[in-house]
């Protein structure tokens, strides 16, 4: 009767939604039905007393007319309803009976699946906030990172204010170029008339900035091209966690005028909550305000701006390479120096690139290995389904005998293992969003746009398809095997179903010891990764951060050197007299800090052709500097007497001493600065400027009290063996004593400052490190229960052979050796994967071998002694077997 | 649903109903259950429960309504009313019924000329 359904979709549409609807309305329609049966029997009764029978008579031909009361019920309720979805939630009824049977088993599979949904939503969270959401700003896949190809470090990513206004105004391939000072430093601003002092943080950006990067403010207007001119009015955006901070969200704020380092600016406008400064451009550190760099007054300054462009529509970023390869030769350090051209290089890459492409590689591996531990979870659920069936195996017979298909018995067991991974993923999901909430909220970890992790539309997809894909994973091998269960002999009594149950043993030896074989590649992989760690730590700083702390110093000098120094020589003398502190000194940078290069530089007398020496990375530090940072000096340290009146003094690390007098001791010689002529007075270890794991470059340290280096403000730093929490208030209120313009700042113990440093390593060593440990315990669960599982099955065996003579030490060590032979296997197998993943993730690794013997031996003997004691606790039943008890169960 | 028999009878069914609402007016289930078996005579056994299936069907596509109501005795039941899209169906219906019996006429026809050569 196909021609019926040519009534449309319209149709088709219509009898769905009513037959939905019915469904949920299976209730009143039930009692509807109800109704109309019992009102039709009974008026077929009336019409049969009415030809002359019996009441009794008259029902029972009534009720044989109908045809089946019940039958009828449920064929109209099959017509009217979804029958599908009643069969669905019966399956699901049947199986949350049966899962509330078998809490201990269903606790356990739900804890687990838990565990393994939960990493890898949060993963994936984290995945896909640093590598695949685009960056938080309009059409940011035209956006480029500028800086040459392969940079040295120091200053040389960056441009003098010439290069960028020559790029902005030559080049074709970018609509417009933008940039900011690359330089500033934490807490670089003083914020006064509001309470107490405060420290801000601020970047000076390119009046473009904005623009560039198409970030509107959510409140007022952005910067206007008079207030990036020197002598412009001074004006100020706020970051919007500043604002909510620091004005508690104040809208009137716009307009008004706040003091900033002592000077009226006025708070233009204030920045959405979605662009985040340091979030993109300095992982791990936060930016307070934002202000308007001016050109000419930094023109002279050397390479101070980081450029960013934006390609016009259709330029491709090989086009901005090519043309970038003749155009930036033909820039100027500086245009009045002629001879200040052509030391530039440009290689746009893509923003993205830059700011997590470094992460890739890391982040890439972490997916591999929360992906491993899903798969153990699946393995090991396997398993334990597994044990299930064959103890369910009775159960499943009869259901078969009693006719229920095979399809319908996989359908009940994919039902279950759904249900398992449904629940599983529910409070993964709730692990996964208190963990990311964490992770969003810890400043401290020096990974890019980790601030906006959130559990989004994204990765509650991938949690439906990791729960789905998971379900199936695990649940169709237990639920095709235990369908083609031999109805016969499952069903006799007293049976044990020897040969099912040895192919049981053998399908579940295969997962357990590929459990053993997964686990292996990620403990290698978690060790590697963990040596890697420890090398790190263990890199020499060339300064002791564990009994240093830095506190940003506000002072006035006026610009006179001697007044500096008599400053800083009184809050030396005052602060030394705190008790607990034991050595006192300033710097104006921080190891681990703000990257700043100068010209290096040469021996006197020496001629060298241009581009010959290096830069060099400079300090600007006062006497007593060295000794609170436990620096390792050789030769003397700076003394208050060394200024203008005095000959020029400087002190260099190793590798620029080396560099310039490879063969002397340089402590002696005069070298040349800029035009200045300077003695060596020490020489000291290379210190860690930018980073730990990269290459150390020339370090030059020079006096503050010479005024030929004006320091760019200055850091207290004290050597102390107290928490430099606790002197923090005494410290402070002596320097409001001197001072009481101080602003109000905590001590920075420098062991954080090294932490930021290694927080990324620590971070990925953390999650890795805790998948391997997961990975191992479900590998050990797996281990026990198949040795467990052998060693009911054997009873009756194991108890004759002890009735024959076998001692219990005897049994105990078959079973052991059984544990080891799976671990033997699985262990073999996993560390020859393990090689081929040392390979893969040896750029990750920091003075380790990928084939780090350590490594591939240490793990596997933890792997063998947790399979160990997997193993000892059935090994320990079977040797307590009796065998009377054991024979007498037969 | 059911196997291709099954669905067969409904499909008949189904017009029979609509035909005897059509015909009769608004009646209750077993008023329709009670006409199709007078006027087929004794050729089709119903079981008269099986109308309720075919009932729900047809109200569902939007083919006939029902509402509660007061039968001759004055007994609550549920009446039966054909659409104006159930009537538009009926007239389908009916006209494929006729093609069908027409062309399966000729079809076994065929073979009794066969014989009678």
């Amino acid at each position: 009767m196909t021609h019926k359904r040519r009534g449309s979709w319209m149709d088709a549409l219509r009898r769905t939604q009513a037959r939905v609807a019915a469904f949920f309305r299976r209730d009143s329609m039930d009692r509807d039905l109800e109704e109309e049966v019992a009102a039709h029997i009974a008026m077929a009764t009336e019409e049969n007393v009415r030809r002359g029978l019996s009441p009794e008579e008259a029902r029972r031909r009534a009720l044989v007319r109908f045809g089946g009361v019940e039958q009828a019920k449920e064929r109209q309720r099959e017509s009217r309803g979804l029958p599908w979805l009643d069969t669905v939630l019966q399956d699901l009824r049947y199986t949350v009976r049966t899962l509330a049977r078998d809490r201990g088993f269903a606790t356990v599979a739900i804890l687990i699946l838990a565990l393994g949904i939960g990493a890898n939503v949060v993963v994936f969270s984290v995945v896909n906030t640093i590598l695949l959401r685009p960056l938080p700003f309009y059409d940011p896949s035209r956006l480029v990172w500028i800086a040459p190809e392969h940079p040295n470090g120091l200053s040389d990513s960056t441009y003098s204010v010439d290069a960028y206004e020559d790029l902005r105004s030559m080049n074709r391939s970018f609509e417009d170029v933008t940039g900011y000072f690359a330089f500033s430093t934490t807490d670089n601003y003083k914020l006064t008339g509001r309470g107490d002092p405060k420290p801000v943080t601020g970047i000076m950006v390119a009046g473009n900035f904005f623009h560039v990067l198409g970030v509107e403010p959510q409140l007022g207007r952005l910067f206007t091209e008079d207030e990036s001119r020197k002598g412009g009015p001074a004006a100020v955006l706020l970051a919007h966690p500043f604002w909510q901070r620091q004005f508690s969200g104040d809208r009137s704020i716009v307009g008004k005028v706040i003091t900033l380092d002592n000077h009226p600016v006025t708070v233009v406008g204030v920045l959405p909550e979605s662009f985040d400064f340091g979030a993109a451009f300095s992982p791990g550190s936060k930016v307070d305000i934002l202000t308007p760099v001016m050109m000419d007054e930094i023109r002279y300054e050397g390479n101070t701006l980081a450029l960013i462009g934006r390609l016009k529509p259709g330029a491709t970023v090989e086009q901005a390479r090519a043309e970038a390869k003749t155009l930036f030769p033909q820039f100027y350090w500086g245009k009045k120096y002629p001879d200040s051209k052509g030391n530039y290089t440009g290689w746009p890459i893509p923003l993205k690139d830059y700011v997590s492409g470094k992460l890739r590689r890391s982040l890439v591996v972490l997916w591999s290995a929360v992906g491993l531990i899903l798969l153990i979870v699946c393995v090991n659920l396997s398993n334990l389904l597994l044990a299930r069936a064959a103890a369910r195996s009775k159960e499943f017979a009869l259901r078969s005998a009693l006719g229920a298909g095979r399809g319908r018995l996989i359908r009940q067991l994919l039902t279950e293992s759904l249900v398992l991974a449904v629940a599983g993923a529910a409070f993964g999901l709730a692990l996964s969003y208190a963990l990311l909430r964490y992770l969003a909220h810890q400043g401290s970890i020096a990974l890019p746009l980790l601030n906006s992790v959130r559990l989004d539309t994204a990765a509650l997809l991938w949690t439906l398809a990791i729960t789905v894909s998971t379900s199936v994973l695990f649940g169709l091998l237990p639920g095709v095997r235990a369908s083609r269960a031999n109805v016969q002999e499952a069903l006799k009594d007293g049976g044990h179903g020897a040969t099912e149950g040895r192919k049981h043993e053998a399908m579940r030896t295969v997962l357990v010891v590929s459990e053993v074989a997964l686990a292996c590649v990620l403990l290698i992989g978690a060790g590697l990764l963990l040596r890697s760690f420890l090398k790190v730590l263990d890199v020499d700083l060339g300064f002791q951060p564990a009994t240093a702390a830095a506190m940003k110093l506000d002072y006035d000098d006026g610009n006179s050197t001697d007044r500096r120094s008599a400053i800083l020589q009184n809050v030396a003398r005052r602060v030394s007299a705190i008790p607990g502190i034991d050595a006192v000194g300033f710097s104006d940078n921080l190891p681990l800090d703000r990257n700043r290069g100068w010209g290096g530089p040469r021996v006197k007398g020496k001629n060298y052709k241009p581009g010959e020496v290096p830069g060099a990375f400079v300090y600007i530090v006062s006497p007593g500097y060295m000794k609170a940072m436990g620096m390792r000096l050789r030769g003397r340290d700076f003394a208050w007497s060394d200024s203008d009146k005095s000959e020029g003094v400087i002190i260099l690390n190793r590798k620029a001493a080396k560099g310039l007098w490879p063969d002397e001791d340089p402590i002696g010689k005069i070298a040349v600065l800029g035009k200045k002529d300077v003695r060596v007075i020490g020489v000291i270890d290379d210190v860690r400027d930018t980073n730990i794991e990269g290459q150390t470059g020339w370090q030059m340290y020079l006096p503050m009290t010479e005024s030929d280096w004006g320091p760019d403000g200055a850091y207290l730093v004290v050597r102390t063996k107290l928490p430099p929490a606790q002197l923090s208030g005494t410290v402070l209120r002596t320097l409001r004593e001197i001072n009481p313009n101080q602003p109000s700042v905590e001590f920075r113990p420098m062991q954080r400052v090294v932490d930021h440093a290694t927080s990324p390593r620590q971070f990925f060593v953390l999650l890795v490190g805790t998948f391997a440990g997961l990975g191992l315990l479900l590998a050990s669960l797996g281990i026990y229960g198949v040795i467990s599982y052998s060693v009911t099955r054997r009873t009756q065996e194991i108890g004759i052979r002890m009735a024959l003579g076998a001692s219990p030490g005897h049994v105990q060590i078959g079973v052991i050796r059984n544990t080891l032979q799976m671990a033997a296997v699985g262990i073999a197998a996993g560390a020859v994967l393990s090689i081929a993943m040392a390979h893969l993730i040896s750029s990750l690794l920091f003075g380790t071998a990928p084939t780090d013997p350590p490594t591939f031996a240490g793990m596997p003997v933890l792997l063998v002694a947790v399979a160990l004691l997997a193993g000892y606790l059935p090994a320990r039943r079977a040797s307590r077997i009796n065998p009377m008890v054991a024979l007498r169960n037969e | 649903m059911g196997d291709a028999k099954l669905d067969l009878l409904q499909g008949t069914l189904d017009l029979m109903v609509l035909q005897t609402l059509a015909a009769m007016g608004e009646m209750h289930g077993y008023g329709i259950a009670r006409r199709i078996e007078q006027v087929s005579g004794d050729e089709v056994l119903l079981n008269q429960g099986t109308i309720y299936a075919a009932l729900v069907r047809l109200q569902q596509r939007g083919w006939i309504e029902a509402e509660w109501g007061a039968s001759d005795n004055n007994r609550r039941a549920k009446f039966y009313s054909i659409t104006k899209r159930g009537r538009k169906q009926l007239a389908d219906d009916t006209e494929y019924w006729r093609r069908l019996a027409s062309v399966m006429g000729r079809v076994l026809a065929m073979g009794e000329e066969v014989e009678e050569q």
